[in-house]
């Protein structure tokens, strides 16, 4: 199975991941690599298998509903790229 | 003082032999003398000569740990509250982390002293610690290859006597392959068995922290440390710690070792199966039992991988957006451009071919084929070890197919970097624990021996390894230009 340049662009979009013009066509090889080496998987049969996603097949624990965390807001937003008045700011999202 | 054992420095900081202080001085000397190694992204003399002042007042109260008072370093991985924490990217680079890691906090509580933050592959995606955005970091036996990874800076600053232990974390093999090409000991517990908050994640269904020191004792001691319950982290496994040190004496007579044929097939390099013929039969002469086992799915554990570690690591990564911490670039046109060009310009290459990767296996239409299906294949490797260790009670076999790698010579060729994790990547499938312990060299470079046991089996494994070393010296050995 092979990517094209067009499917990695789309990909990277998904993930809003900026890639570089001419680094398109080595991802599109590396993941076609990838994608070959799990072709292996069809192999094996797992039909009626159940998918397996975590080790210990633990379920979340539940907790009483109290309040944990403090407010942290000043700590956190110490290290924010731009804060005004207690906000994240973003470029402008709704004209 | 820097080629002693914890159990031996604790004992020389309590005969008043030398205080924390000169202990810690001498690390921090040695880490400025081998920094060519690049094994340190961050180094916290003042914190640490500050922690060491404040062990050497507890020592002398007489209500010290073990750990208190010893120079140990952390994973640049694991948060440090007022400390840079860049988790090896430039996407982390001005990140100074507001809390710390519950493993951090439990080493500060132990009074140990932390000299420093370790080199890395970014973000915990390498095998050779060249992903660093902090540059590769050197092998101390031979400085032209690499390290290993992604621990890579925890496995050469051990190695190298830059610190007496350190902490790694292992989600397809970065405890167990860096430790075993820098010629130290490393262990990667059960799943759940060491807290992952704070802890930057990668792959969170895989990831664990572990012990990174130069003997099966050490690595008791920084275990019993780091192990048990934490609330704050929802897959900690709520058991008992028993004491890791307590059973190291016991004898391994009828011990019965595994040794499954799919390891010790093509691609193992024949000096590394000579070393590791040599150990097993070590471990013959202290009374186990040896048998060839199969454990068929193995082979199936990279591709099964490389869908499952990628698809969690796009989802993880996807909180760095550039809004709320870390790089945000220049100027950005619009909402969408600040996301696709912080993303784009602070991570590196490797990180972005496996978000590409993941995005890929998990976006719609390809779920089931892949990760579905892959999630189906971790269910029956995990079946495959359940089987095996009723069988038997320990599995050996190599870490890695060949001795230490030079430096560039796989870092263009991602899907060979990858094939070097084969020995390693099917234990964090199944979630069990397993260590690396020198078992000698094969031209002039060290070999790691594997030991695999059952879930919650650490106490055993630290005895099986223990006991080698009390019959070997590989372990004590140090690189040339470092004893």
């Amino acid at each position: 199975m092979s990517l094209t340049a067009d499917d990695v662009k789309k990909i990277a979009h998904l993930a809003r991941l900026g890639i570089e013009e001419q680094d398109v066509a080595s991802y599109a090889k590396d993941l076609s690599g990838m994608l070959d080496l799990m072709t292996r998987m069809s192999d094996l049969d797992t039909d009626g298998v159940e998918p397996m996603a975590h080790p210990m097949d633990q379920v979340q624990r539940l907790r009483a509903d109290v309040v944990t965390e403090q407010d942290n807001r000043e700590k956190f937003q110490a290290i924010a790229p731009q804060v005004e008045a207690g906000l994240y700011l973003v470029p402008k999202v709704i004209e | 003082m820097h080629n002693k054992t914890i159990a031996e420095l604790a004992k020389g900081l309590r005969s008043g032999e030398f205080s924390s202080v000169e202990l810690t001085t001498a690390f921090l000397g040695r880490i400025k003398q081998h920094s060519s190694l690049n094994s340190y992204i961050t180094v916290t003399e003042d914190l640490a000569l500050q922690a060491a002042e404040a062990a050497d007042a507890r020592l002398a109260k007489g209500d010290a740990e073990l750990l208190t008072g010893i120079p140990v370093a952390q994973k640049d991985i694991f948060c440090t509250a007022g400390v840079k924490t860049t988790c090896g990217s430039k996407i982390l680079d001005n990140f100074i982390a507001p809390y710390n890691a519950t493993v951090v906090d439990k080493f500060n509580n132990a009074g140990a002293v932390m000299l420093g933050k370790l080199n890395m592959d970014e973000f915990a995606m390498g095998s050779s610690n060249e992903t660093s955005y902090y540059g590769v970091v050197r092998n101390p036996w031979d400085i032209n290859t690499v390290p290993g990874g992604s621990s890579g800076g925890t496995a050469a600053a051990v190695a190298a006597r830059l610190a007496v232990c350190a902490t790694g974390t292992d989600t397809g093999g970065s405890i167990r392959q860096p430790a075993a090409l820098c010629g130290i000991t490393g262990l990667k517990p059960t799943y759940g068995r060491v807290s992952r908050y704070g802890m930057i994640a990668y792959a969170s269904s895989l990831d664990q922290g572990g012990p990174m020191t130069r003997s099966a004792e050490d690595a008791a001691i920084m275990l019993q440390t780091m192990a048990g319950f934490d609330e704050k982290d929802s897959t900690s496994v709520d058991l008992p710690v028993p004491d890791y040190r307590a059973g190291l004496s016991n004898s391994l007579e009828g011990l019965k070792i595994g040794l499954p044929k799919e390891f010790f097939g093509e691609g193992l390099n024949s000096d590394v199966a000579i070393a590791l013929e040599a150990a097993i039969n070590e471990y013959r002469k202290l009374g186990a039992q040896v048998t060839e086992i199969s454990m068929p799915t193995l082979k199936l554990a990279i591709p099964a991988y490389y869908v499952i570690a990628p698809a969690e690591c796009s989802a993880n990564l996807s909180r760095f957006d550039g809004v709320r911490f870390g790089y945000r670039c220049e100027n950005p046109a619009d909402l969408t451009d600040l996301y696709t060009r912080s993303r784009g310009e602070g991570f590196g290459k490797e990180v972005k071919r496996r978000i590409l990767m993941g995005t890929y296996a998990l976006s719609a239409g390809y779920y089931d084929a892949y990760y579905i299906k892959a999630q189906k294949i971790r269910r029956l490797i995990s079946e495959d070890f359940k089987r095996a260790l009723s069988e038997v009670d320990v599995i050996m076999g190599p870490v890695t197919p060949s001795t230490a790698f030079g430096i560039g010579e796989k870092i263009g060729n991602p899907i060979e970097m990858y094939l070097s994790d084969i020995y390693t990547i099917a234990i964090n499938l199944a979630g069990v624990p397993a260590m690396s312990v020198p078992a000698g060299f094969a031209n002039g470079m060290p070999v790691g021996l594997q030991i695999i046991g059952n879930y919650f089996s650490e106490d055993r494994l630290l005895n099986i390894a223990h006991q080698y070393q009390q019959v070997t010296d590989w372990h004590q050995q140090a690189p040339k230009g470092f004893e």
